[in-house]
């Protein structure tokens, strides 16, 4: 038999712990942090792609950026299974309660990315067909600029989710706050 | 047999239509003809019909609109004789509260579609249609977006409300693009 070789590499890495109290055979910190943790670094992605900036997160998802390096690279095609949706391309006003539909049928908690000009605001589709913003039909917690924005784009606003779900509470979700947002939009 | 020339078929249009061909006219490459609006299915069934000639190819039909013209809206179809290579344009004026057509699906399967389109867009009717409703629009839009009164921009959007450009927004309400 050939000699195996034994492969070892410095490069990769592990997420930090969150702070907390450390000694032989315990470890205590609060479970905000541990969940928000294993969120964050695991977020199943939705993809919503329409159009061209659909392209860019092909490019996203590919070998050279790679999303699988911050832990997305399982797309769930169920919205039922995703944490994050990921509306690229232009929104046509009749495929504005399809979206709607999709965003109601995933489960708490989610994030929404608005991916380039059209999804954020219509883009240069400033006509009577075209939804100006999914912001009118869905709550979106970061937007994407460009059009299409780059992979490196796309990837920093998966970043900031990535912070609003690693520091979000536990309760945020019970919130009245939240539960208004979410009535402004006709959702339960 | 023959190929015979546009002008034949024109001629044998006029003689047999007579003055229901209000106009006849070259604009660019393309034949047209000017009818009135009660002979549109007559016209295009008789060409289709004709062993000749042999329009059978719709190419394609759409709906138009001239404000500040006597008879503003129209509809114009374009057809083709595949066999003999010619092309031809038709279109019928009317004016806006009469704008119901004879649906030429009798003769053209392929005018269904392109019928609801007319009706989505510009409010044309079409008699016989089996199923005319809108097509490409959202199904609660209530007003025609290709009339020219109405401005092509979106008027759901805040951040253009804008006196220099004159947009209206005030009447949007957005709970309404909500199922």
């Amino acid at each position: 038999m050939s000699e195996e070789k034994i492969i070892t590499s410095p490069e990769i890495k592990i997420v930090k712990s969150p702070d907390g109290y450390e000694g032989p055979g315990f470890f205590a910190t609060s479970l905000d942090k541990v969940v928000g943790l294993a969120r964050k670094n695991s977020l199943w992605p939705l993809p919503f792609a329409t159009s061209c900036c659909g392209i860019e997160f092909m490019a996203t998802m590919a070998s050279t950026y790679d999303l699988g390096r911050f832990g997305a690279e399982r797309l769930s095609f169920s919205p039922r299974q995703a944490d994050m949706l990921m509306v690229m391309g232009t929104i046509a006003k009749k495929m504005a309660p399809v979206l709607h539909h999709v965003y109601e049928q995933m489960a708490e908690p989610r994030w929404v990315l608005s991916v380039g000009a059209c999804a954020s605001s219509g883009g240069i589709f400033d006509t009577y067909s075209v939804l100006q913003g999914i912001d009118q039909i869905i709550p979106v917690d970061v937007y994407v600029p460009g059009c299409p924005p780059r992979p490196e784009q796309i990837i920093d606003g998966i970043l900031n989710i990535q912070k609003l779900v690693g520091s979000e509470s536990l309760r945020r979700r019970n919130s009245p706050e939240y539960k208004a947002l979410l009535a402004s939009y006709g959702i339960e | 047999m023959e190929k015979p020339t546009l002008d034949e078929v024109i001629a044998a249009l006029k003689e047999k239509f007579g003055e229901q061909i209000l106009q006849e006219e070259q604009l660019y490459d393309y034949r047209t003809l000017t009818i009135r609006k009660e002979s549109v299915l007559p016209v295009v069934r008789y060409l289709y019909d004709n062993e000749h000639f042999q329009f059978r190819y719709l190419t394609t039909m759409c709906g138009l609109h001239f404000p500040n013209t006597p008879q503003p809206f129209g509809m114009m179809y374009q057809i083709h004789s595949l066999v003999h290579n010619l092309r031809l344009r038709i279109k019928a004026f009317t004016v806006e509260n009469d704008l119901t057509y004879d649906s030429i699906i009798p003769v053209f399967l392929a005018a269904n579609w392109m019928e609801r389109e007319a009706f989505d867009f510009f409010g044309f009717k079409f008699k016989g249609h089996p199923n005319l409703k809108r097509i490409l629009n959202v199904e609660d839009m209530d007003y025609y977006p290709l009339r020219k009164e109405y401005p092509i921009e979106d008027r759901t959007r805040f951040d253009k409300d804008d006196t220099m450009f004159g947009r209206k927004t005030s009447d949007f309400d957005r709970k309404k693009l909500i199922p």
